[in-house]
C-alpha cells in the first residue's frame, strides 16, 4: 500500500475486513495526535521566540490564569477523547463479538509451537490455512503458560490462556502468506513461537484440504512433514543462524549429550529425538526442540526417520526402511528449507 | 537571607553546611539529614541506571541483526527482564521522590527536615537491602519472566531466580512506601508559618499525589509478589489453573499497582516540569490550581484505568468498554497540565539556561508519549499494538523521556543549591540535546515497528524489521553519550566548578533564600511566608522585597 518501499515496509499490509477498520481509526487518532502536538509545539516556538528574556532577571506580568481557558482545554480534549472512545468501541466491539456463521478451527498452543485443528481433522502446526472471504473462528487454549495469537496482517490478536478458551475471528480478504507471531512472552523460544497463515482461494483451501500423501515414498512423505506440516525446519534449516540442531550427515555418528553421556545416532535414537527431546539434548544447544509426542502418527514418524536419515547419503548402510534418495533430494530439500526461512 | 553576609564575597572561611557538617563515613551511612539521605539516592539510583541503561545498550546491539547472535535466546530473555526490573524497581519509581523530592520537599515548604528523618534513613537502607536481593538473584543467573512476572510462566514454569527477584522488589517497595508516607506527613504538618495549601510549590502538590498512590498501591504488589511466591514454593493455587489457579487474576493484581506506579514515576517530574517552567519563565504557572488537582486527578483516577493492560486478556468486553473509557479521562488531566505550561510561557521572560532546554524537551517527549497513550487506552486499536514494539517506544517516551528529563533538568536546575557550584553550562546544552535528539531517534523507529506487528521480548524477529531496529540501536548510542556527559561535567563541577551564589537566579523560592549549600538545619531562621508561590513581582531582586530583615543583596 502507500508509504511502502522495497525492503522497508512503514505500513503493514491490510488483509483482513478489520484492517481498515483499525487503520481508519488509526489514521483518526493519529490526526488529533498531530493537531494537538504540532499545536503545543508550534505554540511553545512561537513563544520562547517572541517572550526570549530581554533583560535578565525581570519581573514579568504575573497571569494568575483564566477559568475560560481552563474550561475549554479541559473540555476540547475530553469531547475528542470522547469520540475516539467511540469509535475504538465500535472497532473493539466488531473485533469481540464472534460471528455465528463462523467456520471453527481450534487452536492449541504450547512452548513453543501453535498446533491448529480444522473441523474436517486435518492437523497443522504453526501453519493455518485458510479460505479467503469466509469467517473463521479460533477456539483457543494452551498446555502450559498464556501465548498469543497475533497476526498483523488482520490486526487481530487474543491472548490464549490456559484453564479457558479464549476467541478470536477474521475474514481474509486477500490471498497470500501472513505472519503468524506469539506476542505474549512465553519464555526461551518465545521468539520463535511463530508461523503462517496461508490465505487461498476457495477452491485451492478445497485441495488442500483434501490433499493426500498416498503418492509419496516415505523420504518425500518427510521431506513434506518436515519442511512444511510440522514446521521442523523452523529450527533445522537456516544454516549458520538456525537455532536446532544441524542433522545434515549426522545419521550413524556419535552424540555428546548434554550431562556428559553419548548415543549413537540410529532410527531408534531419532525417534526419540522426536518424541521426547528433553531426554537427549545435544550438548551445545538449548532445549528448545518441543515434543511431537501424540502429533504424529507411527506412519508419519517412519517418514520422517527416513527423511533425515535421507540427509546422511554416506551413512554406513542401515537397515530396512527405504533407502535414501540420494543427493539429489538432499540438496534440493536444503535449498527449499534454506528459502522458507528466508522468505517474507 | 541572614547567611548573605558571610556569603557574600564567596571567599570567607568555610561556613558550615550540610556538606562538610562531619566527613567520615559514618557521618554518611548513619545521617538522618535528609539532603544526605537524599545524595545517597542519588548515587544509588544514578548507578543502577547505569546499570540498566548498560542491559539496554546490550539489547540493542543484539537487536541489530534479526538471529540471535551476540547471545542466546536464554541470556536476551534475562537481559531484558534485568533491564526492566531494574529501571522500573531500581530507577524510576525512586528516581524522583527520593533524590529530589527527599531534598526538595522539606527546603520548599520551610522545614527543618522530614517528618521522620530514621524512617527516612530507613527506607534507604530497605531500598539497598531490596536492590541488593535483585544484584543476587542477577549474579545467580538472573530471572527469565520479564519485569511483569506474568503467571503462570513465573510460578510454574520458569527456572530462574523469580524469587529471589520478587523479594527484592518487595523490600524495595517497603522503601517506598516509607517515603510516602514520610512526606504526607511532612506536607501536612511541618509547612512553615504561612505556607499555606495554595503557597506551596507545584512541586509539593505533585509530590503529595505520588505519595498517595505509593502508600495505596505498593502493598497491593507487595501482597501479589507473596501470592506468586506461596505459588512457586509451597504450590498454593492461585494463579496457575492447573493447581486451581486463575492467571488472569494475577495480571488484575500486578497491574492495580503497576498502572499507578506509572504516575509515581510521571507526577514527580511534572511537578520538576512546574517549577522549571515557572521559574525559567519567571512567572507564576498559569491556572496555579488547575494544575495542582490535576495531580490529585491524576492519582486517584489513576487507580481505575488499569484494565487497559487486558484488552487481549480475555477479560470481558464491559470491561475492556470501562478501562477503555476510563483511560481517555486520565488522559485530560495530563492535557491540562500540559496547556497551563505552554500559557507561563505567555508573557514571560523566558532564559534557555540548561534545566529549561530539559523542560522543553520534557515537554517535547511527554506530548508524544502521551499523546500516543491514546492509541493505547483505545480498546479497538490497542488489539493490534498490545506486546508490541508500539507500546515498548510509547512506555519509553512516558517513563524515560518524561521522568528522566524531569530527573536530569530537576538535577541541573537545583544542582547549585545541593552542590554550592556551577556545572559548564556549555556541556549541559550539549547533553541535554543529545538526550532528545537520541531518545527520538532510538524509539521512533519502534512506533512503526510496533505498526508493523513487531512483537516484544523477541530475542530474534524477521528480517524485513532489521533497517528499523539498526536505526533505533544508532540512535540509542547517540542517547547514549547524552546520558554519559552529565555524570562527567556534574562529577567534575561537584570537586571543581566554580563557586555558586545562593540565588544565582534570582528566584523567589524558599529554598533560594538560605545557602548553597544548605545548612544541616536548612534555614538559621524558620522563614515566614507572605507571598505566593512563584511571586516575581519586583524588578530588582526578590529577597530584598520580600525578606525585609536582609539588608544585603548578593551580587552575581
Ligand atoms: C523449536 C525448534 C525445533 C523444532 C521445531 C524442531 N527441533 Fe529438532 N532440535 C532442536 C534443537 C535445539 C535440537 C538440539 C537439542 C536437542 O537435542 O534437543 C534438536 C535436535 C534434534 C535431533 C537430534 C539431532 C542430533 O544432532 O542428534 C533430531 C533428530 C531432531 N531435532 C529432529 C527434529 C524433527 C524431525 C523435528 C520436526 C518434527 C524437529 N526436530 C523440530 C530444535 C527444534
Ligand atoms: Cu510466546
Ligand atoms: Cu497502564
Amino acid at each position: 500500500m502507500f508509504m511502502q518501499s522495497e525492503n522497508i515496509p512503514l505500513f503493514p499490509e491490510q488483509a483482513s475486513t478489520f484492517a481498515w477498520q483499525v487503520d481508519y481509526l488509526f489514521f483518526y487518532i493519529t490526526a488529533i495526535c498531530l493537531f494537538f502536538g504540532l499545536g503545543v509545539v508550534l505554540v511553545v516556538l512561537a513563544f520562547a521566540y517572541k517572550y526570549k528574556e530581554q533583560k535578565k532577571f525581570a519581573s514579568p506580568r504575573n497571569i494568575h490564569g483564566s477559568l475560560v481557558l481552563e474550561f475549554t482545554w479541559t473540555a476540547i480534549p475530553f469531547v475528542l477523547a470522547m469520540s475516539i472512545f467511540v469509535l475504538g468501541t465500535i472497532v473493539f466491539h466488531n473485533l469481540y463479538s464472534m460471528p455465528q456463521d463462523a467456520t471453527e478451527i481450534f487452536v492449541v498452543g504450547k512452548q513453543w509451537m501453535w498446533k491448529f485443528q480444522h473441523g474436517t481433522g486435518q492437523r497443522e502446526i504453526n501453519e493455518l490455512h485458510v479460505p479467503v472471504g469466509r469467517k473463521i473462528k479460533l477456539t483457543m487454549t494452551t498446555e502450559d503458560v498464556i501465548h498469543d495469537v497475533y497476526i498483523p496482517a488482520f490486526r487481530t490478536k487474543a491472548d490464549v490462556v490456559p484453564g479457558r478458551f479464549t476467541y478470536l475471528w477474521f475474514e481474509a480478504t486477500k490471498p497470500g502468506k501472513y505472519r503468524l507471531f506469539c506476542a505474549e512472552y512465553c519464555g526461551l523460544n518465545h521468539s520463535g513461537m511463530g508461523g503462517w497463515v496461508y490465505v487461498m482461494e476457495q477452491k485451492d483451501f478445497d485441495s488442500w484440504l483434501s490433499g493426500t500423501d498416498a503418492d509419496k515414498t516415505p523420504v518425500q512423505a518427510g521431506e513434506d512433514l518436515f519442511n512444511n506440516k510440522l514446521g521442523c525446519a523452523s529450527c533445522h534449516a537456516g544454516g549458520d543462524t538456525q537455532r536446532g540442531a544441524k542433522l545434515e550427515g549426522i545419521f550413524g555418528k556419535e552424540v555428546k549429550l548434554v550431562g556428559g553421556n553419548t548415543a549413537q545416532r540410529d532410527e531408534q535414537y531419532l525417534r526419540n529425538s522426536i518424541l521426547n527431546p528433553g531426554g537427549q539434548v545435544v550438548e551445545g544447544y538449548q532445549p528448545i526442540m518441543p515434543t511431537f509426542k501424540g502429533q504424529v502418527t507411527e506412519e508419519q514418524l517412519v517418514s520422517l526417520v527416513a527423511y533425515i536419515r535421507s540427509l546422511s547419503p554416506d551413512a554406513a548402510s542401515a537397515p530396512s526402511t527405504g533407502s535414501g534418495n540420494g543427493t539429489g533430494t538432499e540438496t534440493e530439500s536444503e535449498d527449499k528449507a534454506g528459502d522458507d526461512q528466508g522468505d517474507k | 537571607m541572614d547567611n548573605v553576609e558571610t556569603n557574600n564575597g564567596g571567599q570567607q572561611e568555610q561556613e558550615l553546611n550540610y556538606l562538610n557538617n562531619g566527613h567520615s563515613v559514618r557521618s554518611w551511612l548513619l545521617t538522618r539529614d535528609h539532603k544526605r539521605i537524599a545524595l545517597l539516592y542519588v548515587l544509588s539510583v544514578s548507578f543502577f541506571f547505569l546499570v540498566g541503561g548498560i542491559y539496554a545498550g546490550l539489547l540493542r546491539v543484539e537487536l541489530l541483526t534479526p538471529q540471535s547472535d551476540l547471545f542466546e535466546a536464554a541470556t536476551y530473555n534475562r537481559i531484558f527482564t534485568a533491564h526492566g526490573v531494574i529501571m522500573i524497581f531500581l530507577f524510576l519509581i525512586p528516581a524522583i521522590p527520593a533524590t529530589l523530592g527527599n531534598f526538595f520537599v522539606p527546603l520548599l515548604i520551610g522545614a527543618k527536615d522530614l517528618a521522620f528523618p530514621r524512617i527516612n534513613l530507613l527506607s534507604w537502607y530497605l531500598y539497598m537491602g531490596g536492590a541488593g536481593l535483585a544484584v543476587w538473584a542477577l549474579m545467580q543467573g538472573g530471572v527469565d519472566t520479564g519485569w511483569t512476572f506474568y503467571a503462570p510462566y513465573s510460578t510454574t514454569f520458569s527456572n530462574s531466580y523469580v524469587v529471589m527477584t520478587g523479594l527484592g522488589a518487595f523490600v524495595v517497595g517497603f522503601s517506598s512506601i516509607l517515603t510516602g508516607l514520610n512526606f504526607i506527613v511532612t506536607i501536612h504538618t511541618m509547612r512553615a508559618p504561612g505556607m499555606t495549601w495554595f503557597r506551596l510549590p507545584l512541586m509539593i502538590w505533585s509530590h503529595y499525589a505520588t505519595s498517595l498512590i505509593m502508600i495505596l498501591g505498593t502493598p497491593v504488589v507487595a501482597i501479589t509478589i507473596v501470592l506468586l511466591a506461596l505459588e512457586r514454593i509451597a504450590r498454593v493455587g492461585i494463579f496457575d489453573p492447573s493447581i486451581g489457579g486463575d492467571p488472569i487474576l494475577f495480571q488484575h493484581l500486578f497491574w492495580f499497582y503497576s498502572h499507578p506506579a506509572v504516575y509515581v514515576m510521571i507526577l514527580p517530574a511534572m511537578g520538576v516540569m512546574s517549577e522549571l517552567v515557572a521559574n525559567f519563565s519567571r512567572k507564576r504557572v498559569f491556572g496555579y490550581e488547575f494544575v495542582a488537582f490535576s495531580s490529585i486527578a491524576i492519582a486517584v483516577i489513576g487507580f481505575l484505568v488499569w484494565g487497559h493492560h487486558l484488552f487481549v486478556s480475555g477479560q470481558s468486553f464491559y470491561a475492556g468498554m470501562v478501562f477503555s473509557i476510563l483511560t481517555m479521562i486520565v488522559a485530560v488531566p495530563s492535557a491540562v497540565k500540559v496547556f497551563n505550561w505552554t500559557a507561563t510561557l505567555y508573557q514571560g521572560s523566558l532564559s534557555f539556561d540548561t534545566p529549561m532546554i530539559y523542560a522543553y524537551g520534557f515537554l517535547g517527549l511527554f506530548l508524544v508519549g502521551g499523546l500516543t497513550g491514546l492509541f493505547l487506552g483505545t480498546a479497538g486499536m490497542d488489539i493490534h499494538l498490545s506486546d508490541t514494539y508500539f507500546i515498548v517506544s510509547h512506555f519509553h517516551f512516558v517513563m524515560v523521556g518524561g521522568t528522566v528529563m524531569g530527573y536530569l533538568g530537576g538535577i541541573h536546575y537545583w544542582w547549585s543549591k545541593m552542590t554550592g557550584r556551577h556545572y559548564s553550562e556549555f556541556w549541559g546544552k550539549i547533553s541535554a540535546m543529545l538526550v532528545f535528539i537520541g531518545f527520538n531517534l532510538t524509539f521512533f523507529p519502534q512506533f512503526i515497528l510496533g505498526y508493523l506487528g513487531m512483537p516484544r521480548r523477541y530475542a530474534s524477529y524477521p528480517e524485513e524489521f532489521q533497517v528499523l531496529n539498526i536505526f533505533s540501536t544508532l540512535g540509542a548510542s547517540v542517547l547514549g553519550v547524552g546520558y554519559g556527559l552529565p555524570v562527567i561535567y556534574l562529577t567534575y563541577s561537584f570537586f571543581f566548578g566554580k563557586k555558586a551564589d545562593d540565588n544565582p537566579w534570582k528566584l523567589p523560592g524558599l529554598e533560594w533564600r538560605t545557602s548553597s549549600p544548605p545548612p544541616t538545619e536548612n534555614f538559621k531562621e524558620t522563614p515566614i511566608v507572605t507571598w505566593e508561590a512563584y511571586d516575581f513581582s519586583e524588578d530588582n531582586g526578590i529577597e530584598i522585597e520580600r525578606t525585609p530583615e536582609t539588608e544585603v543583596q548578593p551580587s552575581s
